[in-house]
């Protein structure tokens, strides 16, 4: 049988570094086909380099859908074609109905006049495909997220779609609406409909898939027939994080002295519905001197917990408490936080982190102006001093301590954003993603910096989605998954392979 | 932004330096090109004492809300009530000073009182509430103007006190007897002196620094433009009637601001939180409080406006401020502030300001009809942001 879809050898390039390299993907008609692999490996690239998102000329390689070799401008050349990719972050208008959703941009129209009811009847109908028994006037935002993954589907079949291409479309489903998602792909399997499943669930992969390509550092590492028996959940896991650690990490010499930081019975609500627990119950310490990581797959609620920490800057109804030094501290605001002794150095340093339009040494006095200033009035000369100090000490490229930081890489805008925190002198840095989108060199100074912040005494949280880094980095991990923190261990006792059986673990409970 | 260029260059690069200054000198150069114009236009009547006197006079209180709106602005808001509040504090005071003889002193107090107040409510809802200012502030817009209407009954109310007139139509003493006024043209050397003082103090620092990066030429030319404007702009005032009151609150208020803006912290978060409110406020900037604390200024900016409005006309009428904060604002854009906020100088603003003022007097004395002057004044709004985007996206 000929495959439906065949990617040879894609390779794609991004300034400064290699996303993919010599990928190849096979999916046979009615087939579900799991791509799995770390974050960052590059499963999104290789889905927006099928989908168009890259048009044809932007990568190397080629696809072949049908037999034939397709050159996809963009996303509306795909979705012609058949191919339809749901994201992860959904695309539907909260405030539109579910008919008007599905139809947008492809009305039931004539002469620009909307035929409702053929838009209506057709709804139903491809609900009922779907098993969603919800009238089709129903706005968006009045249904859970399960649904408008549903929707989002039905949205797909109107479009005569052939490969539907789901990422990580159960990470915000509960376990009933996730069986349901997963038994309707089976159904489309049998009318034919093929599938490709990205997700991090290895469990769901072993339940539906019939194959599955394994992705490693952007290069295809393996393809396993899940219908042979031979497979299992560790042999994935062992693929897809089986690489050497030749990353390399700088010598670490802080001491671990006492405890300082401590969080306990930490409870967090999300901002907009107020019944759906982020975090749950978590508690943690930081001792000084300390390098402690936080592992956890996306949306396990890292970032919702440095930031409901960090001044409440996230979340409702939060409650637990804070310990400092053994004693309970306020950081109901920011600036209670920034007194206490606490930084949080962003994972989104564009828009959380920097004032772009503004330039360098603006940017590394903003958190404590004070610290350059007299009875509210900036020295400049002081202020120069500062941002030039920073400049030296952790190697700021640019061409001067007035560049603009939007123009700086985005390793250096990382050091801009840590030199604001260090200036603010705190005792407990949050450093939530601090080498995300950056190169190994500037990766290497990074550690560095968080090095000598311990020998400095402090402690330092780092968040991280990059499991050989936190190994690399770190006295201690906690890992994280769904909002709870489900293991603990010495870095040295820690493996990649540990960490993600934790988390897979805490799934099946 | 100015100060983008390099501070490690040894060799100051002239080409380069306008290149980065570009915005501020095309500003500058159009006010005076403006002003060329309709001195020629006009046979000479744009620089005569009298007229000069008039044009502070007529555009004292733009310039006093431009000050205010600019801080708006950077923060990323809007205030279209200002015109309304102006009007509306202008007929408070008519009020109570000739309705109950209050006296202007406590009046005046009361009434910038009144404006803070005003202000504050409105930048409580903007802050603490998230309403969009344009919604809050074009509610304020309805509700002033009615109010103002209500508290003069429908009718004018005037004249003011004697003591409350001087602040618009009173000059400065001249300590000598002579018609020329001396005090005049000494306050002018000294505000010179002083301006061309800082200015040398400030380079001589930032040579120590390596930080220099005006070319001398530009230098020295930019100071002796500055000296010539404000001699020339003394002499001129010295030969009419003096400085008029006004002029010394306005300049006083636009030095005030210059400082803010440029060298406090509160200025440098104003420009911080309109550049990114995200990254302000993890960084620990309160910016509720920042929102509310600007409105609070606007509103006495706009107070103090209507009350010298009031006292130039001596009379509070229902229709004072209509239409002023159209006037406001589109100094500030023509002065440069970016309508995304994080970019605009107080400078830019006063410019923009004269250069609406000298076009409106200018256009005036020309005998220009109403209809085609907000056509041409439209038409430059219009053409100094298409040329800052236009440049922008130039890159």
């Amino acid at each position: 049988m000929q495959p439906i879809l065949e990617m040879r050898g894609i390779t794609k390039t991004f300034p400064g570094v290699k996303a993919l390299t010599d990928v190849n993907l096979s999916v046979m008609p009615g087939e579900i086909h799991a791509v799995v692999g770390e974050n960052g490996a590059g499963k999104s690239t290789l889905m927006k380099v099928l989908s168009g998102v890259y048009p044809h000329g932007s990568y190397d390689g080629q696809i072949f859908f049908e037999g034939t070799e397709r050159k996809f401008g963009s996303i509306k050349d795909s979705e012609d074609t058949g191919i339809i990719i749901i994201h992860q972050e959904l695309a539907l208008v909260p405030l539109l109905s579910i008919a008007e959703n599905i139809f947008l941009g492809h009305e039931t129209a004539r002469h620009g006049v909307i035929d409702w009811f053929v838009a209506f009847r057709r709804t139903q109908e491809l609900l009922k495909k779907v098993g969603l028994k919800d009238h089709p006037n129903t706005l968006i935002t009045n249904i859970g997220t399960g649904k408008q993954q549903l929707v989002e589907i039905a949205k797909a079949l109107n479009k005569s779609v052939k490969l539907l291409i789901l990422d990580e479309p159960t990470s915000s489903l509960n376990e009933t609406d996730s069986n349901a998602l997963l038994e309707l792909l089976k159904g489309f399997r049998a009318q034919g409909i093929s599938s490709i499943l990205i997700t991090h669930k290895l469990n769901e992969v072993m339940k539906v898939a019939d194959r599955i390509t394994v992705i490693r550092d952007g290069k295809t590492v393996d393809m396993l027939d899940v219908t042979t028996g031979e497979v299992d959940e560790d042999r994935i896991i062992k693929a897809m994080v089986g690489r050497e650690l030749t990353d390399r990490y700088p010598p670490r010499h802080a001491k671990v002295l006492d405890t300082i930081f401590e969080v306990k019975d930490w409870n967090v609500y999300h901002p907009l519905h107020a019944e759906r627990q982020m975090i749950k119950n978590v508690s943690f310490h930081v001792k000084k001197g300390e390098v402690v990581g936080i592992a956890g797959l996306m949306g396990a609620g890292r970032t919702e917990l440095a930031m409901s920490i960090f001044g409440r800057a996230y979340g409702q109804k939060i409650s637990g408490e804070v310990k400092l030094h053994g004693k309970a501290v306020d950081v109901s605001t920011i600036p209670k936080a920034m007194d206490a002794g606490l930084a949080y150095a962003t994972e989104d340093r564009k828009t959380y982190g920097l004032v772009l339009i503004d330039h360098i040494k603006h940017n590394v006095t903003l958190a404590n102006l004070e610290g350059v200033s007299s009875r509210g009035v900036v020295n400049d000369l002081n202020e120069l001093t500062v941002a030039n100090k920073y400049r030296k000490d952790l190697a700021i490229r640019c061409s001067g301590v007035f560049q603009t930081t939007v123009n700086l890489s985005g390793g250096n805008q990382q050091k801009v954003v840590l030199s604001k925190w260090l200036f603010s002198g705190p005792e407990v840095l949050i450093l939530d993603e601090p080498t995300r989108g950056i190169d190994v060199g500037a990766k290497y100074e990074i550690y560095g910096i968080i090095n000598k912040l311990a020998e400095e005494g402090k402690a330092v949280i780092v968040i991280s989605s990059e499991m050989p880094e936190l190994l690399g980095i770190s006295d201690r991990i906690y890992v994280m998954n769904d909002g709870r923190f489900v293991a603990e261990m010495p870095a040295k006792e820690a493996s990649q392979e540990k960490i993600m059986r934790a988390i897979m673990k805490s799934w099946e409970n | 932004m100015t100060d983008t260029t390099v501070q490690t260059a040894t060799k100051p690069d002239m080409m380069r330096f306008i290149k980065a200054n570009i915005r501020d000198y095309a500003l500058l150069l159009s006010l005076l090109a403006i002003m060329v114009f309709f001195q020629f236009t006009t046979g000479g009547t744009l620089f005569k004492p009298i007229n000069m006197t008039n044009l502070i006079l007529q555009n004292s209180y733009i310039v006093i809300m431009a000050l205010g709106m600019l801080l708006i602005i950077v923060a990323g808001h809007i205030d279209l009530s200002v015109g309304s509040v102006s009007g509306f504090v202008g007929a408070v005071a008519a009020v109570m000073m000739v309705n109950w003889k209050l006296d202007p002193f406590l009046a005046v107090i009361a009434c910038l009182a009144l404006g803070a107040v005003i202000g504050g409510a409105q930048g409580y809802l903007v802050a603490y509430y998230k309403i969009p200012a344009f919604i809050v502030t074009l509610a304020g817009m309805l509700v002033f103007k009615g109010l103002a209407l209500t508290v003069l009954g429908g009718a004018s109310v005037g004249p003011f006190p004697k003591e409350f007139q001087l602040l618009s139509s009173g000059f400065v003493p001249d300590f000598t007897a002579s018609s020329f006024n001396w005090l005049a043209i000494l306050i002018g050397s000294a505000v010179t002196a002083a301006i061309i003082f800082f200015n040398f103090k400030e380079r001589r620092n930032q040579q120590e620094h390596g930080l220099a990066e005006e070319p001398d030429v530009i230098f020295y030319g930019r100071n002796l433009l500055i000296a010539v404007a404000f001699l020339g702009f003394s002499y001129l005032m010295a030969s009419y009637k003096g400085l008029p009151n006004v002029l010394i609150v306005m300049f006083t208020l636009i030095a005030l601001f210059v400082f803010i803006t440029t060298r406090t912290t509160f200025g440098r978060r104003v420009y911080a939180m309109g550049g990114n409110e995200k990254a302000a406020k993890l960084s620990g900037i309160n910016t509720e409080r920042m929102t509310f604390m600007i409105f609070v200024i606007m509103g006495t900016l706009a107070a103090l406006a209507g009350l010298i409005f009031a006292a130039r006309l001596n009379v509070a009428t229902p229709k004072a401020g209509l239409g002023f904060e159209l006037e406001v604002i589109a100094a500030c854009f023509i002065g440069g502030a970016a309508v995304t906020g994080g970019v605009g100088k107080i400078i830019g603003a006063v410019i923009g300001a004269f250069i609406i003022g000298v076009m409106n007097n200018g256009m005036s004395i020309l005998g220009v009809g109403i209809d085609l002057q907000q056509v041409i004044k439209g038409a430059v709004l219009m053409l100094a942001v298409f040329l800052d985007v236009y440049y922008k996206n130039k890159g």
